[in-house]
């Protein structure tokens, strides 16, 4: 739960929206709101005026935890030479090869 | 809608490089510019770039907000309902457009309340457009088809901007602006086709006082432009103020013929070696004067958003403070 903070700035909230059915919710942007429920009210007003969606989730920006762009490169470039997690990397018969 | 003024602020001395390990850090930072790369906001970044950035954004956020009053003003006096729903959409999409880029901004590490105070106390600037005023209905339509669409020549470029927030803030205002421009150019020509002669000469009246002050949004002339170059460097400006101002000199002079208005130039002339409209002298000294605070309407416009800020502030802090009790209930319960 977001703590309402002692500024007298309203917390900060990040706005996912589910583009429409069957889809993932996406991160669209942020927005000041004194609470979830006016959070959720404001995202439909600045976030999805045309239809945008067919649902929203907003969180407290306080409470995402996010990798350090400093550790990308230990995080993610070992999977580089890791090319065997791929299907590509198997030739098979041709016989069978739209496998 | 949208800021020229971007390109107009103080001027800031680069503070001399503190170590070679902040040398190191920038130049990595320049050649991921220099490869097309993207820069998110917990990247390590220039300082300058930092500052030229959230200048830039935040300006351009005030002059969304800002720029709803002179439309506000034809709200409760709109022709027909069909163009005030318009109407009330488009100065809505306005109050988004202002608030994606207060968020934008914000990544940069700035507060809102900063920001908004800045705003306020008249030290941060917003475009100069909207200190002229709107005197008749003809200038909603004439704001939508000359400002919006100077603006979209300006913000088509931002969406390929180096700073990542920014640039996707403004893929949606792009998308929105078109609506913008349309409208505008459509409530004018309803009043060009099927109008009287006294509506056609208000549609007139009102182009030839919208049209130099629009070609003055795309800002000083290259030569004089204050952040032109470090901008581009950076990959925050794609196309330079004179290219972008010239694009849409050639565009809007075909609209205006299809229109049936023309354009207060004397000398504005196709010319088939150049390949371009040529267009007589801007006057600088007036968007000077305007920008420095003398418009027409710059006292007005800023009293009314600090009076907007001032009568809210009961709202503001009511909802937080039932936001808090809520909260103090619920860890309670």
């Amino acid at each position: 739960m977001n703590t309402p903070t002692a500024k007298n700035e309203w917390p900060l909230w990040e706005v996912f929206v589910r583009p429409k059915a069957g889809l993932e919710h996406k991160h669209c942007g942020s927005l000041h709101a004194p609470d979830a429920k006016m959070a959720l009210q404001m995202a439909r007003e600045v976030y999805a005026r045309r239809q945008e969606g067919t649902s929203i989730w907003v969180l407290p920006s306080s409470q995402i935890t996010a990798s350090d762009p400093g550790d990308k490169d230990m995080y993610f470039d070992p999977m580089e030479d890791k090319v065997y997690r791929h299907p590509t990397f198997y030739e098979l018969p041709q016989a069978v090869d739209h496998m | 809608m949208y800021t020229q003024a971007m390109d107009v602020g103080p001027k800031e001395e680069r503070k001399a490089l503190r170590s070679a390990e902040e040398a190191q850090l920038e130049q990595r930072f320049d050649e991921r510019i220099d490869a097309g790369g993207l820069i998110e906001a917990k990247d390590w970044m220039p300082d300058h770039y930092r500052k030229t950035l959230v200048r830039q954004i935040s300006q351009h956020a005030h002059s969304e907000i800002v720029g709803m009053l002179p439309e506000g003003n034809w709200v409760t006096r709109a022709p027909t309902l069909k163009r005030k729903t318009i109407l009330l959409a488009k100065i809505q999409d306005e109050a988004g457009h202002g608030l994606y880029l207060y968020s934008a901004a914000e990544t940069l590490g700035v507060s809102r309340d900063e920001l908004l105070a800045a705003l306020h106390s008249g030290k941060a600037k917003y475009s100069s457009i909207f200190n002229y005023p709107t005197l008749t209905w003809a200038d909603v339509g004439v704001i939508g088809w000359l400002v919006d669409g100077a603006a979209i020549m300006n913000q088509v470029p931002l969406t390929r901007c180096s700073y990542a927030p920014y640039a996707r803030a403004m893929v949606r205002i792009c998308r929105e602006e078109s609506f913008h421009q349309r409208q505008g150019f459509d409530a004018l020509n309803v009043m060009m086709r099927e109008g009287t002669p006294a509506q056609r000469d208000m549609v007139q009246d009102a182009v030839n006082r919208w049209w130099w002050p629009s070609l003055m949004m795309f800002g000083p002339p290259d030569a004089e432009s204050v952040h032109g170059t470090q901008s581009t460097r950076w990959g925050i400006k794609r196309i330079s103020n004179d290219d972008l101002r010239q694009k849409f000199i050639d565009a809007t002079a075909q609209q205006a013929d299809v229109l049936g208005v023309s354009l207060p130039d004397p000398l504005l002339k196709w010319n088939e070696a150049r390949g371009h409209y040529d267009f007589g002298p801007i006057d600088w000294a007036e968007f000077w004067r305007v920008v420095g605070g003398h418009g027409a309407c710059n006292q007005e416009r800023l009293a009314a958003r600090v009076k907007a800020w001032d009568d809210g502030a009961w709202v503001r802090e009511a909802a937080l403070a039932h936001a808090r009790k809520q909260h103090t209930k619920e860890q309670a319960a």
